[in-house]
């Protein structure tokens, strides 16, 4: 196995909400135990339903969102951090590390600055440069490889599309040289033929900058194409984690099942043939107990209801998180 | 043939801003038959919406219908002329009398200080004799069919109290309660997930057969459109550059853009195939370009480059229910 970049471990993230005065403050329970690897240089997919904690998983390894429980470490060979107990300069540091890239391209970008601006913010906020020449020629550089010519540097954000404006929010993500991105439905907003190039450009970025990425996002196809390795999230869970190609091929369980059923087909003659989940994904602040999924599962037994099931692995580097996985796969 | 329940002639639509007349609808032409879903596809801007706003006079007040536009619905045996009805008591007909229409955001089209149920039976009551109580009883028949658990307690809440797929689900009930002939759906399941996407499309499929009415079904994504629609339109920069079944535009894509919409689309029993996007981004309304609108995009144009960027290309006849608007493809075969 190679270098992990970042991991889990058994890591939750609670957040308490207005409860009544006396007894015990209901929390929303975002992510509950939570146990992955990411790979170095690794394209990581993230996949699930709204409200699966996708998001708020990507933050706790940015420490962007408080760690209740269990720990995350992040290792790139010259720093090896805690995230739990990281502040003051360490932190600083780590945020050097890291990036984000956001959903929306219209509301993520000051419409105020020029793109110039834009990009160069990173390099000036962290210090990284010593000039304005100096971050000059990086905002070039990373512009370049996004796509923005120097035309482009001098416009501000109005005058973009969709597609370039997320291309701009890349250069962003991109100018501090960071070792890890977490990009959050990145594609999610632009029109399908946008979001091919989108896609191909980060898909080249990771290759040419070694940089890894935890890419979420709720389109599994969208998934299937960029990732190496996939992740499928249900109600704070993570159910099941395989190489991309193994998760397609061997899917082990339910929920992954219909959420690959759902996808409408491009065949017209298909019409009809998923196999539909009913219901809608319960509350974060109650989650059924037994296995979360067991009231929308299709298989569920008795056991589902009662019994947690456990995180296993069922083939090398596949893992999954139902008693019955293998009548499945 | 039975007459199309709506017929949309020569529709042109410009809009009068500051920087002079935008077109956004350029002579589109189609027609809806009863019972049938026919699919709009497009990227943003493409024209779309404001297309299937034009057929219930939804448009802004800056809009100028071009003289020739046509646009007639078949109700009843009546001819009704679309684009004449003036007054607001014309237009009820066009406006949750015969058509209904349900957004894209279903958040943000219902109103967040009244009750769902209250803004049920407000539009029954506009549109029909009912008395407060019918209206009453029939929305909760109607939350009941679309599948909305507890409907009668659900009658009495607010927006913010359901999920994404239940407003979307209580949107469907209201714009159905009316009994319209004909639904215009704006992009209905794109702010859902793919599993209550997958939900949503099931229930308008069933209501359809159920209602027998027709659905105008807005959406960027092709695969939507093949698990819905009967037909499909494909609009491009204001034009409409290729119609077909369903069957013949998926399978059989005659213009480049189709094909580039299809190529684009991430598939899944083919991992390893590259993503081509469409190059470029859609040009701005103002600067339509001369020729065909696609051409500054197309990467089939080959030798006959010249052509497409001087001629209007004009819609083929190659076969009654396949139109396409191409050079490519009335001069000789595909690139």
């Amino acid at each position: 196995m190679s270098d992990v970049l970042i991991e889990a471990k058994d890591l939750a993230v609670h957040f308490p909400i207005g409860g009544t005065l006396f007894g015990e403050k209901p929390v929303v329970r975002a992510c509950e135990g939570i146990n992955v690897q990411i790979e170095k240089g690794s394209f990581f997919g993230l996949v699930g339903e709204s409200g699966s904690g996708k998001t708020t998983l990507g933050r706790a390894m940015l420490k962007a969102a408080p760690i209740s429980r269990g720990e995350v470490t992040f290792t790139d060979g010259e720093v090896s951090y805690d995230l739990s107990h990281l502040k003051g300069p360490e932190l600083k540091d780590y945020r050097k590390r890291t990036q984000l890239i956001f959903q929306d391209p219209y509301a993520a970008l000051s419409p105020r600055m020029t793109v110039r601006d834009i990009i160069a913010e990173p390099l000036e906020v962290m210090g990284l440069t010593s000039s304005r020449e100096e971050t000059d020629e990086r905002v070039r550089k990373i512009a370049a490889q996004c796509r923005l010519n120097l035309e482009h540097l001098r416009r501000f954000p109005h005058a973009f599309s969709g597609g370039q404006r997320q291309r701009i929010s890349i250069a962003r993500a991109l100018v501090s040289d960071p070792k890890f991105i977490v990009a959050d439905e990145s594609v999610a907003a632009l029109d399908v033929s946008i979001q091919a190039d989108v896609l191909n450009l980060l898909n080249s970025i990771q290759r040419e900058n070694g940089i890894t990425f935890l890419f979420i996002s709720h389109d599994l196809s969208v998934i299937a194409h960029t990732c190496d390795h996939v992740a499928v999230m249900y109600l704070g869970q993570i159910v099941e984690s395989a190489p991309t190609a193994k998760l397609f091929s061997e899917t082990s369980h339910p929920y992954t099942r219909a959420l690959l059923s759902a996808i409408p087909s491009l065949d017209p003659d298909d019409k009809g043939k998923a196999q539909k989940l009913e219901g809608e994904i319960p509350s974060p602040i109650n989650p059924p107990p037994g296995c979360r999924f067991n009231t929308r599962c299709p298989f569920a037994e008795e056991r589902c209801r009662t019994e947690i099931p456990e995180w296993r692995e069922i083939s090398p580097d596949h893992q999954v998180a139902c008693h019955f996985a293998e009548k499945l796969a | 043939m039975t007459s199309p329940l709506i017929s949309v002639k020569d529709l042109t639509l410009r809009f009068k801003t500051d920087e002079g007349l935008v077109t956004a609808v350029n002579n589109v032409s189609f027609d809806i038959a009863p019972g049938e879903i026919l699919g709009l596809v497009g990227e943003s801007g493409s024209g779309k919406s404001v297309t299937a706003k034009s057929l219930m006079m939804l448009n802004a007040e800056n809009s100028v219908y071009d003289e020739n536009s046509k646009i007639t619905l078949n109700v009843d045996d009546q001819e009704v002329d679309v684009l004449g009805l003036k007054s607001a008591r014309d237009q009820k007909i066009i406006r949750g009398g015969a058509i209904s229409m349900i957004f894209q955001e279903p958040m943000a089209s219902f109103a967040p200080a009244l009750t769902i149920g209250n803004q049920m039976v407000e539009q029954l009551m506009i549109h029909s004799e009912m008395t407060a109580n019918e209206a009453k009883e029939i929305s909760i028949e109607m939350l009941t069919r679309v599948g909305i658990p507890e409907p009668s307690q659900r009658f009495g809440q607010y927006a913010f109290e359901f999920s994404g797929g239940m407003r979307q689900r209580a949107m469907i009930a209201m714009a159905l309660s009316t009994k319209p002939r004909l639904l215009i759906a704006d992009e209905p399941t794109t702010a859902l997930d793919v599993t209550i996407q997958a939900q949503v499309i099931d229930l308008m499929r069933d209501l359809v057969e159920e209602f027998h009415m027709s659905i105008l079904f807005i959406t960027h994504d092709l695969g939507v459109i093949a698990q819905t629609a009967d037909r499909v339109a494909v609009m491009y920069l204001g034009n409409l550059v290729e119609t077909g079944t369903v069957r013949q535009v998926i399978k059989s894509p005659a213009h480049p853009y189709t094909r580039g919409l299809l190529n684009s689309l991430p598939k899944l029993d083919d991992l390893e195939a590259e993503l081509t996007p469409v190059p470029g981004d859609i040009p701005s309304p103002l600067d339509r370009p001369p020729g065909c609108v696609f051409h500054t995009r197309c990467v089939e144009s080959g030798n006959i480059a010249e052509t497409c960027r001087s001629v209007i290309p004009e819609y083929s006849m190659d076969d009654a229910n396949h139109q396409v608007a191409c050079h490519l493809a009335t001069q000789g075969g595909q690139a």
